[in-house]
């Protein structure tokens, strides 16, 4: 038996404002792929290590030098909107 | 001929004889794509009046077109998504700075699914690109302008980037040659992430010596991505035109099941019998968790995707949807900003990570990518090169799997797994259905094998020439 999905608490959780009819749609899309997916179970893993990444990488190091860069006004220059050398977004403190 | 026919081999050949031709050569792919990409859309941005190259090398004068996901300093780079709309990048990704310092020059940026998340091209925000064999079916995905772009003569050689089949498969669906390098092999510097465990750039090109060119160009370790493997780069050119005598050509027996189309597996058992006419052996070899690949695949793939896509809130770039406080900003701009797949794979890897279920779902995922990668393992024992369909069928119809996503993620189901184990694989074209549409034939080899896969494919390109048969457009 697949999951029921919470659709609002995922979406909450993914910072997605759904409208009602994406919502019913998309709750029914992620359960017939969790369905799907539910054929992992028939196979036994206790004993498995995960793979998260398949290079036998570990800590990669590198100097951290000071560089002379332009890149923040390159940067601000596209920004949604900007004030000197700032992103501007909406007030958060309320009542400030 | 025309030059816009060129391939990549011979448009270097043409140049380094005659510098002057560089602007010919321009001049005759912009014509082109101006005539006919109103019909085929394979680009999403192509400047026509570029300055062409600035560095000398291997790629001098060379016109490059480039999948939108991979960011070059000046140009919008969007992932054919809203969200990214306006978003100019102040930098070049690794390739594009490798491509640049070679002498090759940024063409145009090509369509595709939207942060790469599609099979067919169709989830892209400025809609879907066309095959150019036949403008009624997709082009594959998510790569799909690229490949398109390829077939259709509107590029001379591209670049994609393949997270689950996202190079092969289109280049199977549109009949050229797509590497998905091993991964860690090239850098991701510049790539705007989907699951970062997976994803890897490659070139999609008219021929398998074209792509063996491009990555004697594109390979090699980057300190600015940590993931980029410090592993000795070969010319890979080398291995074009070898032999395949003793070659050991493994067959798993999980490939050739129901849900195969006939026309696929009768072509691609074809191709089997001309390996060993060129002298290879033939062994059997088993993939047995191979069935779980697409499963694993959409816990992984859509996790990493969830994570990834959270820098995305309308603060610093792109898309912004105005709003009085910054926590309805941040949900109105990703509610807008991103379409229907893009949520849905948002929203299934949030709740594949979330308390309660990480194990069940997260964790097992992890683990059965590991029993996938220790069959690929074992198999490559026995063989030096894994052979199958790239994708299970002919290119198909606009629009013929868009309510249904589970069908349209199985047809990732043969390039899936080569993500999962972090192996090389190249799809090649190897014959056409009864429609006339490609159909593409896969190759995979051990980790750094390239030249393994790139001398059984020129081998096999050599002795089929298929790839001399072009879209009429």
């Amino acid at each position: 038996m697949s999951e029921k999905i919470n659709i609002e608490q995922i979406a909450e959780l993914a910072r997605l404002n759904l409208k009602p009819a994406e919502r019913e749609k998309l709750a029914k899309d992620l359960e017939s792929i969790l369905a799907y997916v539910d054929q992992l179970k028939e196979l036994k893993t206790d004993s498995v290590p995960p793979t998260s990444h398949v290079l036998p990488l570990e800590n990669v190091f590198r100097k951290d030098e000071v560089k002379k860069t332009d890149i923040r006004d390159r940067v601000l220059e596209h920004a949604p909107k900007r004030e000197s050398n700032f992103f501007k977004v909406p007030k958060i403190i309320e009542g400030a | 001929m025309e030059l816009f026919e060129l391939t990549l081999k011979q448009a270097k050949e043409l140049i380094s004889k005659n510098p002057s031709k560089e602007s010919e050569l321009r001049n005759s792919l912009a014509d082109r794509v101006k005539t006919l990409d109103p019909k085929v859309k394979a680009y999403v941005n192509f400047a026509s009046s570029q300055k062409g190259s600035e560095g000398k090398g291997a790629l001098s004068g060379i016109p490059i077109s480039l999948k939108d996901n991979i960011v070059t300093d000046g140009w919008e780079t969007t992932c054919a998504s809203k969200i990214l709309k306006g978003f100019v990048p102040p930098y070049d990704a690794t390739v594009v700075r490798k491509l640049k310092q070679s002498g090759a020059y940024i063409f145009g940026k090509c369509n595709m699914d939207e942060f790469a998340f599609g099979s067919s091209c169709e989830t892209s925000c400025y809609g879907p690109s066309h095959n150019p064999w036949n403008l009624d079916y997709v082009p594959g995905g998510s790569s799909g302008g690229s490949a398109a772009a390829v077939a259709g003569n509107l590029a001379i050689a591209a670049l994609g980037s393949d997270t689950g089949g996202s190079i092969r498969q289109p280049a199977s669906f549109c009949g050229v040659v797509g590497l998905k390098p091993t991964y860690g092999r090239v850098s991701r510097y510049g790539l705007i992430a989907f699951g970062s465990s997976l994803d890897q750039i490659g070139p999609i090109t008219k021929t398998v010596e074209d792509s063996a060119i491009l990555m004697n160009v594109l390979a090699g370790h980057d300190e600015r991505d940590s993931t980029s493997a410090d592993v000795p780069v070969p010319d890979y050119t080398s291995f074009i035109g070898k032999d395949v005598k003793g070659l050991k050509i493994g067959l798993p027996k999980e490939y050739f099941v129901k849900g195969l189309d006939p026309e696929v597996e009768k072509a691609v058992r074809q191709s089997v019998q001309v390996f060993q006419d060129l002298g290879a052996t033939v062994v059997e070899v088993s993939l047995p968790h191979m069935k779980y690949a697409v499963a694993v695949y959409y816990i992984v793939a859509v996790a990493e995707a969830s994570s990834n896509l959270g820098r995305f809130d309308g603060v610093e770039y792109g898309f912004r949807a105005e709003s009085s406080n910054l926590k309805d900003m941040y949900f109105e701009t990703r509610d807008q900003g991103f379409g229907a797949e893009a949520k849905r794979r948002i929203l299934l890897g949030t709740f594949v990570l979330s308390a309660g279920y990480y194990d069940a779902y997260y964790l097992k995922g992890l683990k059965v990518r590991t029993l996938i990668k220790q069959d690929f393992d074992e198999a490559l024992k026995k063989a030096d090169i894994i052979l199958g369909p790239t994708a299970p069928t002919p290119p198909f119809k606009i629009g013929e799997k868009m309510n249904d996503p589970l069908s349209m993620y199985l047809s990732d189901i043969y390039t899936i797994s080569a993500n999962l184990a972090g192996v090389p694989a190249i799809s090649i074209p190897c014959g056409f259905s009864s429609k006339n549409l490609p159909i593409g034939l896969q190759l995979t080899a051990k980790p750094f094998e390239e030249g393994t896969l790139f001398r059984a494919a020129s081998a096999y390109e050599t002795a089929t020439k298929w790839y001399e048969k072009k879209p009429k457009l």
